[in-house]
């Protein structure tokens, strides 16, 4: 479903590339994860998925389209079959738990009659319903993030993106949440997540793609944080 | 953009202007201002370009016979000629009488009646446009029996200078004018952006159009822009009739009047309600073209 083909991806006035050299796939259906130290890519490989960026060189396909080549009407809809989440939840404060949710269709003109009938849904599916007339700034962070995950999940995304989804909640909400993208890929939804959560990447034993300095150093289908000793 | 988005824009639009209620009030003044000055310039021009117009259209051609001339020859070749309006004939003795008058000075003019009159013979013709005077006095200089032909060829010329220096100048200021009302709408639809940045990021990663994101302060401009034109128009219009109303009662000679007829003045009013419409547009397209801009591939 997603190909890299030699991506390499350099940022404007920094001599190391982001990314050197990187070809890989990425199946329908699949749960990856994406490790590294700070700074070894893994973000840019997310920015790029989202085609926030573009690469330097090399091309990424998308159910056999080059996302280079998109034209706007078509970028768009590819975008809106991306659901993310961010290590910053990026909620809106002024809005409630509802209405963070609801923006999700608000933004791509589904009628209220949707909107009511989505939202409960997904926010039942994250464990939140009884919280929806509350605004972020009352919610724990590892709440915050599940209702990231609900406006993410709400318009049934082919691919979940999510950047160090829980770099800022406790270990135990930490689980709580991969439990929720696990069910979230039983349901067929690609998920990819980056993350320094080692404990949670040893434990699942998904698909671990390693970068190192933009370098594609492993990618294993059952694999683990760190090498197998 | 369907109904449900129009309608979300709609909102959007109408919660940034009650949240920046009071900085939209200042806006929406500060381009009526702008506007109404633009208005009075243009509402002097409409007028001196009236009274350029009463003046060029009551400019006579004066036709000087020679002495021994064929009146009835040389008044038929101003009747063969295209474009005249009305001409009259004065003769040296009447000549002599009107200039007298115009002198107040009868006693000195009695000695130079009969035989002594240096006056000629003339006809007074008038176009019916003033823009034929130059080609028919040129025609009229070359029917015979005719010595000389003066229509005040400098009092027109300055006319014309006048009217093109007024018209240059103010094109400038228009300009000049436009150009500040767009930056102060540019200026506060920009804080207008930077106060829901953050909603903006979320909205596109959220796949939001371009429009849907651009909507909202296009019509938060709009509606200052024609906020602060209607302000304009209205107080201009009120201002402007009273002023005329009370300049009409019979104070002005004809040739001075202002204009009044409602149909020449509304394509000017409505043509000052459209700009603050459309000047609110662009100042708002110019606001968020940089939050909106598309990734390029980057070496």
């Amino acid at each position: 479903m997603i190909e890299f083909v030699e991506i390499t991806k350099q940022y404007p006035g920094s001599k190391i590339p982001a990314l050197s050299n990187v070809s890989l796939q990425i199946q329908r259906g699949e749960f990856v994860f994406l490790v590294g130290s700070s700074g070894a890519g893994k973000s840019t490989m997310l920015r790029l998925l989202f085609r926030e960026y573009l690469p330097s060189s090399g091309s990424i396909f998308f159910l056999g389209r080059d996302s280079a080549k998109m034209k706007p009407g078509e970028l768009l809809k590819y975008r809106r079959r991306i659901g993310m989440v961010f290590q910053d939840f990026r909620l809106l404060k002024q809005k409630t738990v509802f209405e963070n949710v609801a923006f999700a269709l608000e933004v791509v003109g589904r009628s209220s009659q949707e909107i009511r009938l989505a939202v409960p849904v997904a926010l039942a599916e994250v464990g939140l319903l009884d919280r929806a007339k509350a605004f972020p700034g009352e919610l724990s962070g590892g709440e915050q993030q599940r209702v990231g995950i609900a406006r993410a999940i709400v318009r049934k995304p082919t691919i979940i993106l999510a950047d160090e989804p829980t770099g800022n909640v406790d270990p135990e909400n930490a689980w709580q949440l991969m439990e929720l993208f696990t069910q979230i890929n039983r349901t067929g939804t690609t998920v990819i997540i980056a993350t320094h959560a080692s404990d949670v990447v040893d434990r699942l034993r998904k698909r671990v793609i390693a970068l190192e300095k933009g370098r594609l150093v492993r990618d294993e289908k059952r694999g683990v944080y760190g090498h197998e000793s | 953009m369907n109904l449900n988005s129009f309608r979300y824009c709609l909102r959007q639009g109408a919660v940034s202007l009650q949240r920046n209620f009071w900085l939209a009030m200042v806006t929406a003044s500060m381009i009526a201002v702008s506007i109404a000055i633009f208005g009075v310039f243009l509402l002097l021009s409409v007028n001196v370009g009236q009274v350029m117009q009463n003046i060029a259209g009551n400019v006579e051609i004066a036709v000087f016979l020679e002495d021994r001339a064929d009146t009835n020859s040389v008044l038929s070749a101003i009747r063969g000629l295209s474009g005249v309006a009305e001409y009259t004939f004065v003769s040296r003795e009447q000549g002599l009488v009107n200039f007298g008058q115009t002198l107040g000075e009868k006693d000195l003019f009695s000695v130079l009646a009969g035989e002594n009159n240096p006056l000629p013979d003339m006809f007074r013709v008038r176009t019916l446009d003033a823009t034929l005077v130059p080609t028919m006095a040129a025609a009229l200089r070359k029917v015979r029996g005719v010595e000389a032909v003066d229509y005040g060829e400098d009092l027109v010329a300055q006319l014309l200078n006048m009217t093109r220096w007024l018209n240059s100048m103010f094109l400038a200021l228009s300009l000049f004018l436009g150009l500040g009302a767009t930056l102060l709408i540019v200026t506060i639809i920009r804080l207008s952006v930077m106060a829901r940045q953050e909603e903006i990021g979320v909205m596109k990663y959220l796949g939001a159009s371009n429009w849907y994101i651009r909507l909202p302060f296009i019509l938060e401009g709009a509606t200052m822009g024609l906020l602060g034109s209607l302000l304009a128009t209205l107080s201009l219009g009120a201002v402007y009739f009273r002023l005329t109303s009370n300049l009409q009662n019979g104070v002005l000679p004809f040739l001075f009047r202002p204009v009044t007829e409602v149909a020449a003045l509304w394509p000017m009013f409505s043509l000052l309600l459209l700009l603050g419409f459309f000047l609110g547009i662009i100042g708002s397209l110019l606001s968020v073209r940089k939050y909106l801009r598309e990734v390029r591939r980057t070496a």
